[in-house]
């Protein structure tokens, strides 16, 4: 996505990024982005929260006119209820492990697959 | 000092995504680590007119249905590229393949990702121009290469059709 946003600015178009991954756009290089420190799901504002919603969006225009220079991050007031989701992402179960490298298994026979199917219609 | 606290930190609170995505690749059995990209600098183009003359366009990674392919077991399936039209809101996005927390969180609300309804809002309030008539939906694709070459060229040439100004990209 990130890729996307430096793809329409360089052409003219001007961009933000609104997420919550903020180690994987700041990498990329962006030339805005606006960051709420929540699990990766609802960058735009909790789940039926229509306050914190509309106050992103707002904060979204405002970053859009007040950026002056690229790669300008600025982070959202919101906090998610409890900080126990950090230590639960992208968890890897040691009991699972087995059960992993057979999904890996299947993940690479689906993309090689996929990838035999770009190079015939290509 | 209300956010002060007596005793300080050992570990940092961000979450490193691309730690965690090297360490999950690694328990699959990929012999590699995904390479996210890396730039040392950004583009930028300021804004050309008001907001309130400028016409926004959404960019989701979220889909209107499960890719071809799609299954538990192997959550990839095959995405391509898509636009829909911004209004009316669409009330339901397939989400499944994405790597958004699904122990933490859901996304049954479509407005916690994808936002235009509250853009929309801004609109009727004379803070924005106008939404653009098509939003875009964008595979997270694996291949870099392919996002760079085939599918940001596409959006920027439909964005350009409907006279875009300014693009808001919400990964999930």
């Amino acid at each position: 996505m990130s890729l996307v946003a430096r793809h329409l600015e360089a052409s003219g178009i001007t961009t933000i990024v609104v997420g919550s991954a903020r180690d994987i756009v700041e990498e990329c290089a962006v030339p805005r982005f606006l960051f709420t420190d929540f699990p990766l799901g609802n960058p735009c504002g909790k789940p039926y929260d229509r306050d914190m919603q509309r106050q992103i969006a707002e904060m979204t225009l405002d970053v859009l006119e007040s950026a002056r220079f690229p790669q300008t991050t600025v982070q959202t007031p919101f906090a998610w209820d409890d900080e126990d989701w950090r230590e639960t992402v992208a968890r890897i179960d040691p009991e699972k492990l087995e059960e992993l490298r057979e999904m890996g298994e299947r993940r690479r026979a689906l993309q090689d697959e996929t990838r035999a199917a770009r190079v015939r219609t290509a | 000092m209300a956010d002060a606290t007596a005793s300080g930190v050992s570990h940092r609170r961000l979450v490193s995504y691309i730690d965690r995505t090297r360490e999950y690749y690694q328990a699959l059995g990929y012999e590699h680590p995904y390479r996210w990209a890396r730039h040392q600098s950004s583009p930028f183009q300021p804004l050309v007119k008001p907001l309130r003359e400028s016409t926004l366009a959404i960019v989701t990674t979220a889909s209107l249905a499960a890719p071809e392919g799609f299954s538990e077991d192997a959550p990839l399936g095959r995405k391509e590229l898509y636009s829909m039209p911004t209004r009316p809101v669409p009330e339901w996005f397939f989400t499944q393949d994405l790597s958004w927390h699904k122990e933490a969180t859901h996304t049954d609300d479509p407005a916690s990702f994808f936002p235009a309804r509250e853009f929309q809002s801004l609109v009727e309030q004379g803070r924005l121009g106008s939404l653009a008539q098509r939003s875009w939906g964008v595979p997270t694709d694996f291949s870099q290469r392919r996002t760079r070459e085939l599918d940001a060229p596409r959006i920027l040439e439909g964005m350009r059709e409907d006279e875009v100004d300014v693009a808001v990209l919400v990964p999930l």
